[in-house]
């Protein structure tokens, strides 16, 4: 008896508890929707509303003046017309993306190399707290004006008759000016490199700040000489800063028609620009096509580049 | 409890606020429509209502000082919408909605016409219609043929109804466009670094120029500077360059590619402004070219040249076309609008810029004799010749690039225009920059 009545208001407690908990579940279940409800519905709309229509539309067919909302897989076939059958030469489409992923590389390697350095320097080299924050704001200065001054501000730089021939041929280290300063691969290279780099820099930075310094002792009080911890011990820590970084800097450069045109004097190939030629002409599906390509392939490459870092565990 | 009572309770205030929200904007909106019960009684009060025209079109001849003068003549006011030529095209097809007028040019009506977002213009409602410049109604200019490869304005002048998406060969009542501007193109110069005289469109892919060359980067008009070239040396001569066959694009981008891969190019330019700042900067020193643009470079204190050539010029034409969906005051403004624009000094405005009016008459009579003489005759210019800003654009003295009027418009060999093969050539320009 004593002990059924010792039990009895417990397990009425629990109960009581747990009714309470139901009660209170629920409203907060539905808060917790309302909280995701406005982020879920601005993604909906303005991010998987309009890639579904690209894929839908990259299947009708058009001409002129109207699309025609028929199943057909031509415009597939014009993205890679000749692909197959022209080959060794390149097709089109693969001259596009070779060029495109010529850049990918170029300038991943360039923003991760300089993103690193800055980055090490700020995270172990400066040792007030005060500076460091100085130091990092200073980075992101540059980021104040917009990215199309940054980049034609490029141009009187890199001309013909440019700040930098016309130096050059003063201090005469050069005879003739030079040429391939402007509107080249360089040029493209270059701006690039100075309009991203900050996106390599700051996750890298991040990761930096959050290594245990006692690691680096440790790594010290083991013999490792200062290679051999930058190899073994701070490489590895900022993989998903620098996986991060990668991701922003190589999506970029896939889907950018703007730099490469400016700076590359509109002649060199983007898959941008053949989707900016195209809807120009009004031909949207097949723009469509090439766009849920490029899609697919920046897909591809984030899917590998998470393949490489588990970001989400790493974070 | 207490948590969802508070739930509650805020609820409950959210719905009563917005039961209050609702009841302020009924009240808003009765008082609205009182407010405007009262205006109507009042025909001063509307006239004085201004009429608003989204008017959509390139950069070209969308002017501030245009909209002012409307303004101030008929209270019209004017919101320009400005656009690329390509997107002109892309929001009449698209978006026929979001404008009540707009500036566009010939050769985009092979595409804009089928779409039926446009609808014919009455003749009878523009007041000097008859005395639109025979170039556009009969493809002539005192009384000689002038050159109708590509898409002539005279091609795609007439409709066949008033709603109808097709052309009329023949005069009918209904115009597809009322025309704005056009003129005739040709290559432009740097006299001062080429150092000798430039009579052929030849000269633009001569390897003596290269990497200080520079094409359109708009594919249609880019292919017809390319078979200009191609029939200048003498190694093509095109049925129609504004219309190849499938053919005649590859023979022509081969050209293009080759000279490109050459190094023959320092850059491709899509509009008006690239284009002055590649010839001022000296980047290039030989590219198409646009006639205020080399006006614009000359203002610079940089020499450069319209550079008239033996094989004639490539030239263009815009208009004023209405969406089919506009009617009522807003048409009726529109007409107003245009009809204004015909007498004479919108006309002598755009003549001032180094453009063509439609209407010479009325343009005329809104310039000075010594300014007519210099623009239109082709006579050396008796005192200095100023921009519509005030600017000094040419010294006394000097005569205008290419000459007369009809020595201009007379030597036309093509029109800008969209060809059958459209989509190939689309593609095949993908290629060539991909080269």
């Amino acid at each position: 008896m004593g002990s059924e009545a010792g039990v009895s208001p417990a397990s009425s407690l629990v109960e009581e508890r747990g009714v309470a908990s139901s009660a209170a579940r629920l409203p907060r279940a539905a808060a917790a929707y309302l909280l995701v409800a406005p982020f879920a519905l601005v993604l909906l709309l303005f991010f998987v509303l309009p890639i579904a229509l690209t894929l839908v539309v990259s299947f009708w067919s058009y001409n002129e003046y109207s699309i025609t909302p028929s199943f057909t897989l031509e415009n597939y076939a014009g993205v890679f017309e000749g692909c197959v059958s022209r080959l060794p030469e390149l097709c089109t489409t693969f001259k596009t993306y070779l060029s495109t992923a010529k850049f990918c590389v170029s300038v991943w390697a360039l923003t991760l190399l300089i993103g690193f350095i800055v980055s090490y320097f700020l995270a172990f080299h400066v040792r007030s707290p005060a500076v460091q924050i100085a130091l990092f704001l200073v980075c992101t200065i540059p980021f104040w004006t917009s990215n199309v001054i940054r980049m034609i501000s490029w141009i009187p730089l890199l001309g013909r008759n440019g700040v930098v021939n016309q130096t050059l041929t003063a201090m005469r280290a050069t005879g003739e000016p030079i040429e391939w300063l402007l509107y080249s691969d360089f040029a493209v290279v270059l701006a690039f490199v100075h309009l991203f780099i900050t996106f390599m820099i700051v996750p890298i930075f991040n990761s930096m700040m959050r290594i245990d310094r006692r690691l680096l002792e440790a790594a010290r009080d083991a013999g490792a000489s200062g290679w051999q911890t930058l190899c073994n011990v701070v490489v590895p820590l900022c993989k998903p800063g620098i996986a991060i970084g990668s991701i922003f800097v190589v999506t970029i450069v896939m889907g950018d028609f703007v730099t490469i045109g400016v700076m590359g004097g509109q002649q060199i190939a983007s898959v941008g620009k053949v989707i900016q030629v195209e809807t120009s002409y009004l031909q949207f599906p097949i723009a469509a096509a090439n766009a849920v390509i490029l899609l697919a392939v920046v897909l591809m490459v984030i899917w590998g580049l998470t393949r490489l870092v588990d970001i989400r565990k790493e974070l | 409890m207490t948590d969802r009572k508070r739930t509650s309770s805020s609820m409950r205030f959210g719905a009563g606020m917005s039961r209050r929200t609702v009841l302020r904007g009924v009240a808003a909106a009765a008082g609205l429509a009182a407010g405007s019960k009262a205006i109507t009684g009042f025909p001063a009060v509307i006239a004085a209502e201004p009429v608003t025209l989204r008017y959509l079109g390139t950069a070209v001849n969308q002017s501030a000082d245009i909209a002012r003068k409307v303004k101030e003549d008929l209270g019209i006011v004017i919101e320009y919408v400005p656009v690329t030529t390509d997107d002109v095209t892309k929001r009449i097809i698209t978006q026929p909605n979001s404008f009540d007028l707009v500036d566009s040019e010939y050769f985009s009506l092979k595409k804009l016409l089928p779409s039926g977002n446009l609808q014919g213009m009455s003749a009878k409602r523009i007041k000097h219609f008859d005395k639109i410049t025979p170039v556009f109604t009969k493809g002539e200019i005192a009384g000689k043929k002038i050159g109708d490869q590509g898409t002539a304005p005279k091609k795609v002048f007439y409709l066949a109804g008033a709603t109808s998406t097709k052309f009329s060969p023949t005069p009918t009542e209904w115009i597809t466009l009322i025309p704005t501007v056009y003129n005739a193109d040709t290559l432009g110069i740097r006299p001062d670094l080429i150092k000798r005289p430039i009579t052929s469109w030849k000269e633009l892919l001569n390897p003596e120029f290269k990497g200080k060359a520079a094409i359109l980067d708009i594919p249609s008009i880019g292919i017809m500077d390319a078979a200009m070239v191609v029939e200048a040396t003498g190694q093509y001569k095109y049925a129609d360059k504004g219309n190849m066959t499938k053919k005649e694009i590859d023979l022509t981008m081969k050209i293009l590619t080759d000279a490109k891969k050459a190094g023959q190019f320092r850059a491709f330019w899509k509009d008006f402004n690239e284009s002055v700042n590649l010839m001022a900067s000296g980047e290039t020193v030989i590219q198409s070219m646009w006639s205020p643009a080399v006006t614009k470079v000359r203002s610079q204190g940089v020499a450069c040249v319209f550079q008239p050539l033996q094989e004639g010029y490539r030239a263009w034409a815009a208009g004023f076309g209405v969406p089919k969906t506009l009617k009522g005051k807003k048409l009726d403004a529109t007409y107003d609008f245009i009809n204004w624009f015909m007498s004479g000094w919108a006309g002598a405005y755009l003549n001032r810029q180094g453009y063509y009016a439609a209407v010479l008459e009325t343009a005329k009579a809104n310039m000075e004799p010594y300014e007519w003489a210099y623009w239109m005759e082709g006579k050396p210019a008796q005192k200095d010749i100023k921009a519509p800003d005030g600017t000094v654009l040419e010294k006394a003295g000097t005569v205008r690039d290419g000459g007369s009027y009809e020595a201009r418009m007379g030597g036309v060999a093509c029109w800008n225009a969209v060809m059958d093969e459209n989509d190939y050539m689309v593609r095949k320009w993908n290629e060539f920059i991909a080269a």
